[in-house]
């Protein structure tokens, strides 16, 4: 595969000449191949890929979908915190926009319902083999290709409206924020406990 | 509408929890997608996250139908059509699932899932098609505007305990909720 250069100095020329999509450096190829089989293969073996099971969490009888979320999110923040601490890794906090976080959150969900897969366990469901996926995943393609044609309204109309920007949790309590993910951390276990001792699966 | 178009369709009720669960405990599956975070941000500086895939996909092939209006587009300014990380985790994605579902006999081979075949009959391949796509379609939409999917901000952004983060994944479930409730339990 060939990587074009584009001329920066002239965008038009760009504009009539470069219509093969950039590609990325190999390491970040096969970084992100590795990455992506194992997370394939816990999505699987978590039972997050399967119809019935995210069905059934939207139905709220099965909790699976919830304790595998809640769980990498406890691992995930203590982990990522300090190793940020440590200087190690960059946090990569999106911005919060609330209008644009809600609604697009509520059509996600809806999208969510009907497809019965989301972005990343579809991806798992086509690879176990329900072939419905399949359709799900054009319907990305051609969703993600209405929002582009929108996104120049959306970034003028809809983010603007509450948009607070880098905002997280530790920001806006006046405590430190070891204490802070501490707390959070401690308060998704009192869930997941409650979870373990309530819901059925 | 949907209790005008529901009834032509809607077959039985559901139960899922008579199909099996997961074949790992999910706090351990939940925990190894944690410490996977970690690596991801250690070795990639990137963090998990599934969606933008797709968009990298539909911008790569508006570049081969229509390169001047797909360049011209705020989003495709901002994030242009690349191969890159992002795509070949979703593909990855697929390649692990296969060899896990495999390994512990667990591969399906249908498009219709059986609780869906339960409720909507065995022969509903064309309502199935287009719910799904549908699905997809809304999914894809809200993800970019919300700036994340499940597992962007589901995952990798609530860790990081950002508010936009926690925001958009409780609408997800809000969203599904209702949305699964009108489609399945009434």
């Amino acid at each position: 595969m060939a990587t074009i250069t584009k001329p920066k100095t002239n965008s038009d020329l760009a504009q009539a000449t470069d219509s093969q999509p950039k590609v990325a450096p190999a390491k970040a190829l096969i970084q992100g191949l590795v990455f992506g089989v194992v997370f394939g293969f816990l999505l699987q073996k978590g039972g997050v890929a399967k119809f019935h099971v995210l069905v059934g969490q939207l139905l709220l009888v099965d909790y699976t979908v919830v304790k595998v979320m809640l769980s990498a999110v406890v691992v995930g923040a203590l982990g990522i915190h300090f190793l940020h601490r440590a200087g190690l890794v960059e946090m990569h906090i999106k911005p919060t926009r609330f209008a644009s976080n809600t609604l697009g959150g509520l059509l996600f969900g809806v999208g969510f319902a009907l497809s019965a897969y989301c972005p990343g366990t579809g991806a798992a469901a086509l690879g176990q083999g329900n072939y419905d996926a399949l359709a799900m995943v054009m319907g990305m393609i051609a969703g993600s290709f209405m929002f582009a044609e929108m996104s120049g309204w959306i970034s003028r109309h809809i983010d603007p409206i509450g948009d607070r920007g880098k905002l997280t949790l530790y920001d806006l309590l006046p405590v430190n924020r070891t204490l802070v993910v501490m707390g959070s951390v401690a308060l998704l276990v009192v869930v997941l406990i409650a979870m373990e001792t309530l819901a059925t699966r | 509408m949907l209790e005008l178009i529901a009834p032509i369709w809607i077959i039985g009720e559901v139960d899922p929890l008579q199909y099996p669960g997961p074949a790992w405990s999910p706090y351990i599956v939940g925990a190894l997608i944690g410490v996977l975070s970690m690596l991801t941000f250690y070795f990639s500086n990137k963090p998990l996250g599934a969606s933008n895939a797709y968009a990298r996909v539909a911008g790569s092939i508006g570049l081969q139908v229509a390169p001047g209006h797909t360049r011209s587009l705020k989003y495709f300014k901002d994030n242009p059509p690349k191969v890159g990380w992002e795509l070949m985790l979703v593909l990855a994605v697929v390649a692990g699932s296969f060899l896990a579902a495999w390994m512990g006999g667990e591969l399906t081979g249908k498009f219709l899932p059986a609780m869906w075949q339960e409720r909507f009959g065995s022969d509903s391949y064309l309502l199935r098609g287009v719910v799904a796509l549908v699905g997809g379609v809304l999914m894809a939409f809200g993800a970019r505007m919300a700036g994340g999917c499940t597992s962007g901000h589901g995952i990798s952004g609530t860790l990081q305990l950002a508010i936009g983060s926690w925001v958009s994944a409780i609408c997800f479930f809000i969203g599904g909720i209702v949305t699964a409730m009108l489609m399945y339990a009434v």
